[in-house]
């Protein structure tokens, strides 16, 4: 752990900290649009067909099916719940020290600069960089939110455990909700922009031959992952999916 | 020309200083601003008023003696120019113009526009020079240099330490700076046997200095008088983070 804590001392090691949390969240955050893709596959899925081919079990929303494989996954290997325990504390890990490590540079930056100017500097940079913290706070009041509506259900209008397509259409039928669910996407989306960007500089990974890549890489999954995202909440507002 | 000028003035590093605005008359469009400022000065000395007090020496663009901030832009509007080479004539007649020192921690204020950039010094010293001794000058053409490093290694040690990253930067990080001088000697064959003790100990003099942390803004790239890329900064990281997990620290060097 030495070589950990030691490397933390630095606002350089930080910052490596910060990225590589940031891409297990962004590899997170990828694979949670890409699930809830599954709101809109049409029909039923029959987890047991019995010898003549007809369900045998409860048929269930694509969704809700795929909600249960999140807990069954790894059994029996792993207790009930197992893998998705290691996820969400793997989860819990990087968001806090991406949050602390965020605090202690921001911090350290304010400090640098005890008298500012009278005169503020022009600012060359895109918003999406210099929204960073801001809509670091915003994301995390939105997660907070987020688990509130649909893991423990408190504030969702008609929780029903493992309902997983029911508990999201009773959440985005309410016009406010879906739209706080919407403009946290757009926060999302400008912090990955920046950050998906930043982290190759963070981490030292440049090469004059995959440069140009950096930023198409951070636009192309900025965009894939707030248009999938934005898509659920309108989707079930505008009525497409009911 | 004509012009107003806002500039902070402060006698000592313990006053609080504060803008003052001047007119100053009859400049010309081939004046440099440091001339400019020249001539402000004169009429200023005429009226039995202290003059500005700025930096400079070579006031040829390569010394990085002069800098301060022209309107909230870190050597003023022209990109890769300093306030020497800045002329005049990308003013008008009737510009309102506002002049701050570069303001950071570790850069603080000597008198009106100029500041103390010994931080950016004892970054140097860290490890901007090889601790064995050499001998006499080596025959050039001994240690084979690509072409390509050669030029990378230009690119970084075009760095005039003038300190605009620091002050343009929001976090007032000096990572374009420190990151131009490790580079230049890393890049390079005769720097490789210290490189990664390099790396190591001109952050840590970075750090220690009480400059911000980088978040990647690029601010500094934009005004950096000779263009200095913010992949040194890449590079930097990658030799300090190599540096950390996995360089075994060297043993103290004999008296
Ligand atoms: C889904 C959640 C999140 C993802 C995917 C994510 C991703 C990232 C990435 C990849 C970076 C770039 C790191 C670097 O420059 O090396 C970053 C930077 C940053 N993140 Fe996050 N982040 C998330 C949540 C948060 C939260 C909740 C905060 C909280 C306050 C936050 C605050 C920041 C800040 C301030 C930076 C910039 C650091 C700097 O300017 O030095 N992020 N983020
Ligand atoms: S006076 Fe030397 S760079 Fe401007």
């Amino acid at each position: 752990m030495s070589w950990f804590t030691d490397l933390y001392q630095s606002a350089v090691g930080k910052k490596a900290v910060m990225a590589v949390t940031g891409i297990i969240l962004f590899g997170f955050v990828l694979g949670h649009m890409i699930g809830n893709l599954k709101l809109y596959e049409p029909g039923t899925y029959c987890a047991y067909l019995d010898a003549s081919g007809t369900c045998a079990s409860k048929p269930l929303p694509y969704l809700d099916a795929y909600g249960a494989f999140l807990r069954q996954v790894g059994a029996p290997a792993l207790p009930a719940s197992g893998a998705l325990w290691i996820v969400r504390v793997v989860l819990l890990v990087a968001v806090i020290l991406h949050m602390w490590a965020a605090w202690q540079v921001t911090r350290l930056s304010q400090a640098a600069r005890p008298s500012g100017y009278v005169n503020q500097p022009k600012r060359h940079t895109s918003y999406a960089s210099r929204t960073m913290r801001w809509g670091g706070i915003i994301i995390l009041l939105f997660v907070i939110y987020h688990l509130l509506d649909f893991t423990t259900g408190t504030l969702n209008p008609g929780f029903q455990e493992g309902a997983v397509r029911r508990n999201m259409l009773a959440s985005f039928s309410v016009w406010y909700v879906a739209l706080f669910y919407i403009v946290a996407q757009v926060a999302l989306g400008f912090h990955l922009y920046h950050g998906l960007w930043s982290l190759f500089q963070s981490l030292g990974w440049n090469s004059p031959r995959f440069n140009r890549w950096r930023s198409t890489f951070a636009h192309a999954f900025a965009w894939i992952i707030t248009i999938g995202n934005i898509s659920f909440p309108l989707a079930v507002w505008t009525g497409l999916v009911r | 020309m004509n012009l107003t000028l806002h500039v902070w003035r402060q006698k000592s590093p313990a006053d609080e200083g504060r803008m003052v605005r001047y007119e100053v008359t009859g400049v010309t469009e081939h004046a440099s601003f440091l001339e400019m400022l020249d001539i402000l000065n004169e009429q200023l000395i005429q009226k039995g008023e202290e003059p500005v007090a700025f930096e400079h020496d070579c006031r040829e663009g390569i010394c990085g003696s002069c800098g301060f901030m022209i309107n909230g832009e870190a050597h003023g509007p022209l990109p890769h120019t300093t306030v020497c080479q800045l002329h005049m004539r990308h003013f008008k007649d009737g510009d309102v113009l506002h002049l701050e020192p570069w303001r950071s921690k570790a850069f603080p204020v000597v008198k009106d526009l100029v500041v103390d950039r010994g931080a950016f010094d004892r970054i140097i010293q860290s490890g901007g020079f090889v601790s064995v001794a050499t001998g006499s000058a080596p025959e050039a053409n001994l240690i084979p240099v690509p072409k390509a490093l050669s030029d990378r290694a230009f690119d970084a040690a075009a760095c005039i330490a003038c300190g605009a990253c620091v002050a343009q930067c929001p976090n007032s990080a000096a990572q374009l700076f420190t990151s131009a001088k490790v580079s230049h000697l890393n890049l390079l064959p005769q720097g490789q046997p210290e490189r990664y003790d390099r790396a190591l100990s001109m952050v840590e003099a970075m750090e220690k200095e009480g400059f911000g942390a980088c978040s990647n803004y690029a601010e500094c790239e934009a005004v950096c008088p000779k263009g200095i890329s913010i992949d040194f900064i890449a590079k930097m990281n990658r030799d300090y983070l190599k540096a950390k997990s996995t360089a075994v620290p060297k043993p103290p060097l004999e008296a």
